[in-house]
């Protein structure tokens, strides 16, 4: 079969898959939904047949990690960071060369990833969130142009643009991740656990904080919330997250190079955070999954695909200015397939 | 025009407009020729950077691609029977790149892979071909591509290595033993750097200063300066234009009159054009195609040569250059491989692997089980620029 | 390591004041959008793409004498700008800043793969405004075209500057910046300000293209590079300040070309590191309103 045609039916079966969930979760708590997401996402690969398209759920679950966690910062906390792809680097570049070059055990690596990238958040995040608005967008965007340009001058570590290759895949004793399939899982519980966590810190002391630091710092900071400590510790979330996101890159390229860590893929993680919906964990894996799908769709018109998905971004944001997870549940309910919630504004 | 909706309507239909109007233009003119072949077409893969930024090198290789299928099937085709490429776009990114490579081999079943443009891409690529065991033949220059030879990954553009091997021999008869190196700092670059720090030292040429600059700089005029500090007797530049299009006019600007040699990658008339009257006196190695009417008349490569640069101007207007002569080749050898061995992957990879006396754009390629790419670095001539033109240096 | 002579570091700095007038110009255009709508706006990079592509194919293709060339250039990217606003931004006016921005890269992106679309993905030649006949400064040397460059920068400063402050619009269009629903009390037109505000910042946009790409070429994809750099000259002159638009725009082309002459591998790096401390030492950039974002 062409992969035409077999990534159209990929698509139906998502899309039958998630406007199901949708209708039906509107009337779930978060924690039930995720449940319901957990076994959507064991079922998906079989709806979705070839190999090709598991690898392509894997690689959006990858984005949707990072994502996640910027949506937690942006939406949640109200700042922006431009530098994402440098902490997605941090830990890409961890996992392969402790697996690739030190040979070290892949998850060992990852925790390394992981906290090596939370840790970077960490010491440059207390520095730079002294910034706000744009400021901080330049900050993190500066940050993330240094790290890029340390990646490719820094030899003796990265190889620098020649890249690493032979990046051994995940296993446990003998069990190899080596397949799209068996990968996939990896990913999807990975994205299962990054939500769970995001949801119950949304849902406790620390997530009332955060949002009353988006609504004002200056107003929750006089009423006795300490909006440094709340923003760095997001900060550091979601800079450990997109190292997650970058271990699990490593493992599912199997090579990485500078290149694929630079200010444009930041910019795209943004992207994906808006296009998907702020301040909701639903959002992340929506934004990470239209804005993959969508840039594999209009690939096919090669020189003139620029156009076309710069002019579905522009149509999206037009058209749903909160994102398409809002919007699409705007769309639902009008249909009266949800139940009706206060409509808040993003502003 | 109130309403957004009605704008966005608007903006649609101009959109859809533009798109049918581009859909129309792009289709190639149909030329008569010898009736075209019927049957199963043999289809093979080609992915190239054709959007960003390496698509400067992309788009004459999908251009070069889609022009040999048709000629190749004006010609008979293969065995009789028509050949197909589907073309796939990397966008220059490692993990498009991939996922193209997986379209091609997964959902059209390709005998084999043609591209990518970068040696980054290429790179992305190979340990899923070497899995999935369908050749490629890389468009890409790096020399980690063929070293150590992978079985089922080959090139067609000669290595960086090749190209500084030429030009210490040509330094070698100009008496330069002290050159400053300037380099962006893209793959292209980085790789040229190292194999200029790795061959000039030992061929007793010294580097006395390693500049390096981006490749959307917009100045190279400090970089300059500091080499004018220096006791240096030529710059070697290395990469692809703009960026020595700009250092050679910041050469005039600073009034130093010492020789500029730079990589094969500006033997296009981009960098004439750009370049104007600073690239006068540039000293380059670079494949024959440039000066191919200049080479001696019973040099092998000049009838295909010729070919080339005479059907692609035909056919797109412009003049064929460097990169896409990478994807000629490639296709080329790919048709050659199925004529032999038929359907059969592992057959077409050894066909490619005894490939001998292959004359291509890029060379005489001979290709073994220890050299993945065929080549030497007499594929490459030492070209000057003369008044505005490639002048073969003798 | 060798310190540079003197006559080096004169060199640096010319070429970095140079570099950093075209950033400046840049910059101020990201200035102008920023105070009348307070988003970032991500496609200013392709204006000044813009403006280098249609001043290459009106001088080179067409041979129009120059400064027609250059002011259809400066033209075409204003009403690129104005349509820009009025067929993606005023649509979407009551949305939230973010998704503002969002929607201008969303057009950057679009214009980007109009711009390969039109002109190819080829770098093209412009010719130098007058000259090629390099001028000596005390051991530097410049082209005419630096101060062409640098004097077209000045000249629309002040030109900016008495739009500002000496006629009704430019009065019309500050209000706005300060105020915007206070301004239309007293009855200025702020969306039409707001689209006053992208046509003039296309203006900027196109006049930088235009007199960069005779030292600079230009190419479809141009734009990334330039943009990032005006955003963060403005940025570290404190954004939505004009002087401190060419402040940091000056410093930053400075802040490279020195770092370029210490470590060219790492002249980036060196430039945003600066700035860095910069802002953390002046959280609101060098003059910058302070507690304003």
């Amino acid at each position: 079969m062409s992969v035409r045609g077999k990534s159209r039916q990929c698509r139906l079966a998502i899309t039958a898959a998630l406007t199901a969930l949708v209708g039906w979760g509107t009337q779930l708590r978060t924690w039930h939904w995720l449940v319901v997401a957990a076994a959507a996402a064991a079922v998906l690969p079989f709806l979705l047949g070839s190999g090709y398209a598991v690898g392509l759920a894997a690689e959006i679950g990858i984005y949707t990690i990072v994502a996640l966690g910027l949506n937690l910062l942006m939406g949640y906390a109200g700042q922006v960071s431009l530098g994402q792809a440098a902490f997605v680097g941090i830990g890409a570049y961890t996992s392969a060369i402790l697996t690739a070059k030190v040979g070290l055990s892949p998850w060992l690596s990852m925790v390394a990833g992981v906290t090596l990238s939370g840790l970077t958040a960490a010491v440059v995040g207390v520095p730079l969130l002294k910034l706000r608005g744009h400021y901080l967008a330049m900050g993190t965007l500066g940050f993330g142009v240094i790290m890029n340009i340390l990646m490719v001058q820094w030899e003796d570590l990265t190889r620098g643009t020649v890249g690493i290759w032979g990046i051994p895949p995940l296993s446990i004793g003998g069990f190899a991740f080596d397949t799209d399939l068996r990968f996939y899982y990896v990913v999807a519980g990975a994205v299962i656990l990054c939500m769970a966590m995001a949801s119950n810190i949304i849902n406790s002391r620390v997530g009332r904080a955060m949002r009353a630091v988006h609504g004002s710092e200056v107003a929750a900071g006089t009423s006795g919330v300490d909006t440094g400590r709340y923003k760095l510790q997001v900060f550091i979330l979601s800079g450990a997250m997109a190292g997650l996101a970058g271990s699990l890159y490593a493992h599912h390229f199997r090579y990485i190079e500078p290149a694929s860590f630079g200010f444009g893929h930041s910019i795209e993680f943004v992207v994906m955070v808006v296009i998907g919906g702020m301040a909701s964990i639903w959002g992340a894996i929506f934004g990470a999954g239209a804005v993959t799908l969508i840039a594999e769709q209009v690939r096919r018109s090669l020189q003139y695909s620029p156009i076309i998905f710069g002019f579905v971004l522009v149509a999206i944001m037009i058209f749903m200015p909160w994102g398409l997870w809002r919007g699409g549940m705007d769309v639902l309910r009008r249909l009266g397939w949800a139940r009706s919630r206060q409509r808040v504004s993003a502003r | 025009m109130r309403s957004p909706t009605r704008m966005l309507v608007v903006l649609t239909a101009l959109l859809a407009g533009l798109v049918w109007a581009v859909g129309c233009g792009e289709q190639p003119a149909e030329q008569p020729g010898p009736q075209p072949v019927t049957g199963d077409p043999y289809v093979i893969g080609a992915m190239f950077a054709i959007t960003g930024d390496a698509s400067s090198l992309g788009i004459p290789e999908k251009e070069t691609a889609e022009m040999l299928e048709q000629m190749i099937n004006g010609d008979g085709g293969i065995n009789g029977r028509p050949l197909k490429i589907v073309i796939e776009d990397t966008t220059g990114d490692n993990a498009e790149a991939l996922k193209a490579a997986r379209r091609l081999v997964e959902g059209n079943d390709v005998l084999l892979v043609v591209g990518p443009s970068r040696t980054g891409t290429t790179m992305a690529a190979v340990e899923y071909m070497e899995g999935a065991e369908v050749p490629l033949i890389s468009c890409a220059a790096g020399i980690d591509i063929v070293e150590p030879a992978k079985k089922w990954i080959f090139k067609t553009p000669q290595t960086d290595r090749m190209a500084i091997e030429k030009i210490i021999e040509y330094m070698a008869g100009q008496n330069i033993t002290r050159v400053a190196s300037l380099s962006d700092s893209t793959g292209f670059g980085k790789s040229g750097l190292r194999e200029i720090e790795k061959l000039m030292p030992a061929a007793g040429i010294r580097v006395v200063t390693k500049e390096e600059y981006g490749p959307k700089d917009t100045s190279m005029e400090t970089q300059l300066t500091k080499i004018r500090g220096t006791n240096a007797q030529a710059v070697v530049c290395w990469g692809t234009p703009p960026g020595p299009a700009i250092v050679a006019k910041n050469l005039r600007q600073l009034g130093m009159d010492i020789p500029l040699i730079c990589s094969h990658g500006v033997a296009n008339e981009t960098f004439l054009k750009i370049a104007g009257d600073a690239a006068n006196d540039v000293v380059l190695p670079a494949g024959r195609l440039i000066v191919v009417d200049q080479i001696d008349a019973d040099d092998p490569q000049r009838p295909v040569l010729e070919e080339y640069a005479q059907e692609f101007s035909k056919r797109y207007g412009k003049s064929a250059d460097t990169f896409g002569g990478h994807a000629w080749d490639a296709v080329k050898l790919a048709a050659l491989a199925m004529g032999q061995a038929g359907e059969d992957r592992e057959a077409i990879r050894d066909a490619i692997e005894s490939t001998t006396d292959f004359i291509g754009t890029g060379g005489v390629f001979n290709y073994s089980a220890e050299d993945h790419n065929g080549l030497t670095k007499d594929a490459f001539v030492m070209v000057k620029v003369v008044d505005g033109k490639w002048k073969l240096a003798r | 390591m060798n310190l540079p002579d003197a006559a080096q570091l004169l060199q640096y700095l010319i070429s970095g004041l140079t570099l950093g007038s075209v950033y400046a110009m840049i910059a101020l255009g990201f200035t102008l959008i920023h105070n009348a709508t307070g988003i970032v706006n991500f496609a200013q990079g392709e204006f000044v793409a813009f403006g280098a592509l249609i001043a290459i194919s009106c001088s080179t293709t067409l041979g129009l004498p120059m400064p027609l060339a250059v002011l259809i250039a400066v033209a075409g990217v204003a009403l690129l700008g104005a349509a820009l606003e009025r067929a993606a931004i005023r649509p979407a006016r009551r949305a939230s800043v973010i998704t503002l921005i969002i929607i201008t890269i969303g057009a950057s992106i679009f214009l980007r793969g109009i711009a390969m679309w039109v002109w190819g993905s080829d770098a093209l030649p412009m010719r130098y405004f007058s000259g090629d006949e390099p001028i000596g400064i005390g051991g530097a040397s410049i082209l005419p075209q630096h101060l062409w460059i640098v004097g077209i920068v000045l000249v629309t400063m002040a030109a900016l500057w008495v739009l500002g402050e000496k006629t009704q619009v430019g009065k019309a269009m500050r209000a706005c910046a300060v105020d915007r629903d206070a301004a239309q009390l007293v009855g200025i037109p702020a969306s039409r300000m707001v689209m006053l505000s992208f046509a003039l910042s296309g203006m900027l946009g196109g006049l930088a293209g235009a007199i960069v790409c005779p030292l600079a070429m230009g190419q479809w994809d141009m734009g990334i590079t330039l943009g990032l750099k005006g955003f963060a000259a403005a940025i570290l002159g404190g954004m939505g300040n004009p002087v401190g638009a060419v402040l940091g725009g000056v410093l930053l082309g400075i802040l490279e070309s020195l770092g370029a002459g210490f470590w060219s591998g790492l002249k980036n790096a060196i430039a945003f590191a600066v700035m860095l401390i910069v802002l953390l030492a002046r959280p609101s950039g060098l003059l910058g309103a302070r507690g304003r974002q």
